[in-house]
């Protein structure tokens, strides 16, 4: 009975066998005894009042630092709220809603770069999920073959970009893009080719950071592995008894099997787009260079917030980003359904 | 049925252990050779940090200058010092030669390996020539940015918001994930996912109130915005830790509660011990988490450079310094090291813990 309380999942709360092992061993007498009912109630409130104790910091933090700021936030959206004169904070209705609307509908009066940095984004993310999604799926096959020696080795060697902190990889990269300087455009030479100012280049900037981008497969690689990992190998078997071969194995067998873990990688690596900054503020010296091709949607709403100090603004756009990730995650767990393979309904 | 597949059939000398052993050993290597490859091309910007970091600068555009960190070779011959270049001769061959005495159009050289063979008259000009290089270190490169950095107060700065974060976080999310896994109570399960819906809650959308009022307390400038908000449970690492918690047999719980031990001391001596493996992952994923973290530090610490991280500080090197390649690398050496070497020891914490949650989640 005093174990109940600790064992919330299995079915002994009431009835079960811990309240009949308790009973047996003092003896038939004890149903006779008034207490057991009030004090039976007054654990499972101890266990209730231990549980909220417990997870009281959660509920305190998410109060404070994201409940009622999610609150302020959307008030502030409607307001012109500027921190270096909080007290002239004006209530301006939908007024940056519109300037926002306006920007994306190229109308007269509107925001004149959250269009581009929107073009900017997406187009980043049409060329870096393929690519950084193709390429990590490829390492995880590798990594994951039996014909692979020392395959630890070369999991922690694919694993270990991840670990580098994002400013150092950056500054890495800038030094291996340059133009004249850089080993990049040097082996490009020797191989006979000249190539573009990389990170210079309105054209060549969003293939920079998509090269960039694969020193980020890490993760996306371990979560791949674990799912090939997952694939029972009959699957493989019955594959090769029908006479396919490695094409269509990975076509009819990894592919579907791997179709949930895919789909994840797909969301994360979205929504972390649409939440780039970091490379971009570095490479765009924290003005969007070369000519607002760096100007993606997180950084134009820092430059909203932080540079021009149009709070007000800047938190209409954070709705804004809220709204596509919301929406991007809704779709793509809708569409899942349709393509995405589930192995039986429990797990 | 197996015996209708075609390999079964086969003469088995077509199939002897050896033969399949080579051709096991042969496709081994080939995988293997490729990996290595790829590994290598995949992690070439790492050999081009080190090496650029160690160069003198004017290596970096002198012509014909080696890949790896290089001084041009001298001669010392006669009490004078001079510089040796690879001379094309009249009759085909390139010799390394020390330039005795330079001219526009004609140039008096000396044979280093054979200096008592005199002097060697030679028509062209020693301008184009590509001058010998022997393998040498630079390490002014780092002097200069730990100077220029004041690389130990951006270290202390970093372990410090990175390390007190780290303990918040973490024992917040023990607390957190221990309510949530041992213990029944109305709304738990509604709040739990309250809880892990707020990962895809972006950080933007809190942000500006956030920065708003802590601005008011007088807490921009300071460390405090970067560390007190971890004090309050992390819904990743919340999930990650009850997830693990959630494996531990909860006859363990019993075993203790019979022996009298109340709900915290059975998340002292039993969960917390059990779970070792997770916390530990749960630290480095959020201690590197916040090593790394640049918008915060970007926006709370603006206006005092002498309570900044590593990260903005290197961010803001790299703009001061964008024509010194040489520094930038030492720099980007610098800011990756611990990390990386950390890394690299608790490696096996470290993955086991992202694939737990990676899979999970």
């Amino acid at each position: 009975m005093v174990a109940s309380r600790f064992f919330p999942d299995t079915p002994t709360q009431d009835e079960g066998p811990m309240s009949a092992t308790s009973g047996s061993a003092t003896g038939p007498t004890v149903v006779e005894l008034p207490g057991p009912r009030p004090s039976r109630f007054s654990l499972a409130r101890r266990e209730n009042l231990s549980g909220y104790l417990y997870i009281s910091p959660w509920i305190v933090g998410f109060l404070v630092f994201t409940f009622a700021p999610m609150i302020a936030s959307l008030l502030m959206s409607f307001t012109d709220f500027d921190p270096r004169a909080p007290g002239a904070t004006a209530f301006i209705g939908l007024d940056n809603y519109e300037r926002m609307a306006r920007g994306i509908l190229g109308q007269p009066g509107g925001d004149p770069l959250i269009r581009d940095s929107l073009l900017v984004t997406v187009r980043f993310a049409a060329l870096l999920i393929p690519v950084t999604l193709g390429f990590a799926l490829a390492v995880a096959m590798l990594v994951n073959s039996t014909l692979l020696a020392g395959r630890n080795v070369f999991r922690t060697l694919f694993y270990m970009p991840m670990q580098i902190p994002i400013v150092a990889s950056t500054l890495i990269w800038i030094g291996m893009l340059n133009a004249s300087t850089g080993w990049f455009n040097q082996l490009l030479a020797a191989a006979g080719i000249t190539g573009p100012d990389w990170l210079n280049s309105v054209t060549w900037v969003a293939p920079s950071l998509t090269i960039m981008g694969l020193w980020g497969i890490g993760n996306m690689m371990l979560i791949f592995l674990a799912g090939l990992q997952g694939i029972p190998s009959e699957l493989y078997d019955a594959c090769k008894v029908d006479g396919a071969g490695r094409l269509a194995q990975f076509r009819n067998v990894t592919l579907p099997m791997l179709s949930p873990v895919l789909f994840y990688n797909v969301i994360i690596t979205l929504i972390g787009t649409f939440q780039y900054f970091t490379q971009a503020y570095i490479i765009g010296n924290g003005r969007g260079d070369p000519a607002g091709a760096t100007n993606f949607f997180n950084f134009h709403l820092y430059r909203e917030g932080w540079a021009y100090f149009q709070m007000g603004y800047a938190s209409a756009l954070a709705w804004l980003l809220f709204a596509i990730v919301l929406t991007l995650t809704v779709i793509l767990f809708r569409s899942a359904g349709s393509w995405v393979y589930e192995a039986g309904g429990d797990r | 049925m197996s015996v209708l597949n075609p390999p079964m059939v086969r003469p088995m000398s077509a199939n002897s252990p050896l033969r399949r052993r080579m051709r096991r050993f042969t496709a081994v290597s080939g995988v293997t050779l490729l990996a290595f490859m790829i590994v290598s091309a995949f992690l070439l910007p790492l050999l081009f940090m080190v090496t650029t970091s160690f160069k003198d600068k004017s290596q970096l555009t002198a012509l014909g200058a080696p890949w790896y960190p290089a001084a041009p070779e001298t001669f010392e011959y006669e009490g004078g010092t001079y510089p040796l270049y690879q001379v094309p001769m009249p009759d085909g061959t390139t010799r390394t030669l020390a330039l005795y005495q330079p001219g526009r159009e004609s140039s008096v050289w000396i044979d280093p390996a054979a200096p008592e063979a005199g002097t060697i008259d030679w028509e062209g000009r020693w301008r184009v020539l590509a001058p010998g290089y022997r393998f040498e270190l630079y390490t002014d490169n780092f002097v200069t940015a730990w100077n220029a950095l004041n690389f130990p107060r951006l270290l202390f700065n970093t372990l410090m918001i990175a390390g007190i974060g780290t303990i918040g976080a973490v024992t917040s999310a023990i607390c957190v994930a221990y309510g949530f896994s041992r213990f029944r109570f109305p709304g738990r399960n509604g709040l739990f996912l309250l809880l892990l819906s707020t990962i895809i809650l972006p950080m933007q959308v809190t942000l500006i109130p956030t920065y708003a009022v802590f601005s008011m307390m007088g807490w921009t400038g300071t460390w405090l915005p970067l560390i007190v908000p971890y004090f309050f449970g992390n819904a990743y690492n919340v999930f990650l830790l009850r997830q693990y918690f959630l494996t531990i047999p909860r006859e363990l719980d019993e075993a203790a509660m019979i022996d009298g031990a109340g709900p915290f001391r059975i998340l002292v001596s039993v969960i917390v011990p059990q779970a070792k493996a997770a916390i530990v992952a749960v630290s480095l994923f959020h201690f590197f988490w916040a090593w790394n973290e640049f918008y915060l530090p970007l926006i709370y610490l603006q206006g005092n450079q002498s309570a900044e991280p590593l990260s903005t500080a290197i961010a803001r090197f790299n703009g001061v310094y964008s024509q010194e390649p040489t520094l930038i690398q030492a720099a980007a050496i610098m800011a990756m090291i611990i990390p990386v070497v950390v890394f690299f020891i608790a490696q096996r914490a470290f993955m086991r813990g992202i694939v737990f949650t990676g899979v999970e989640k």
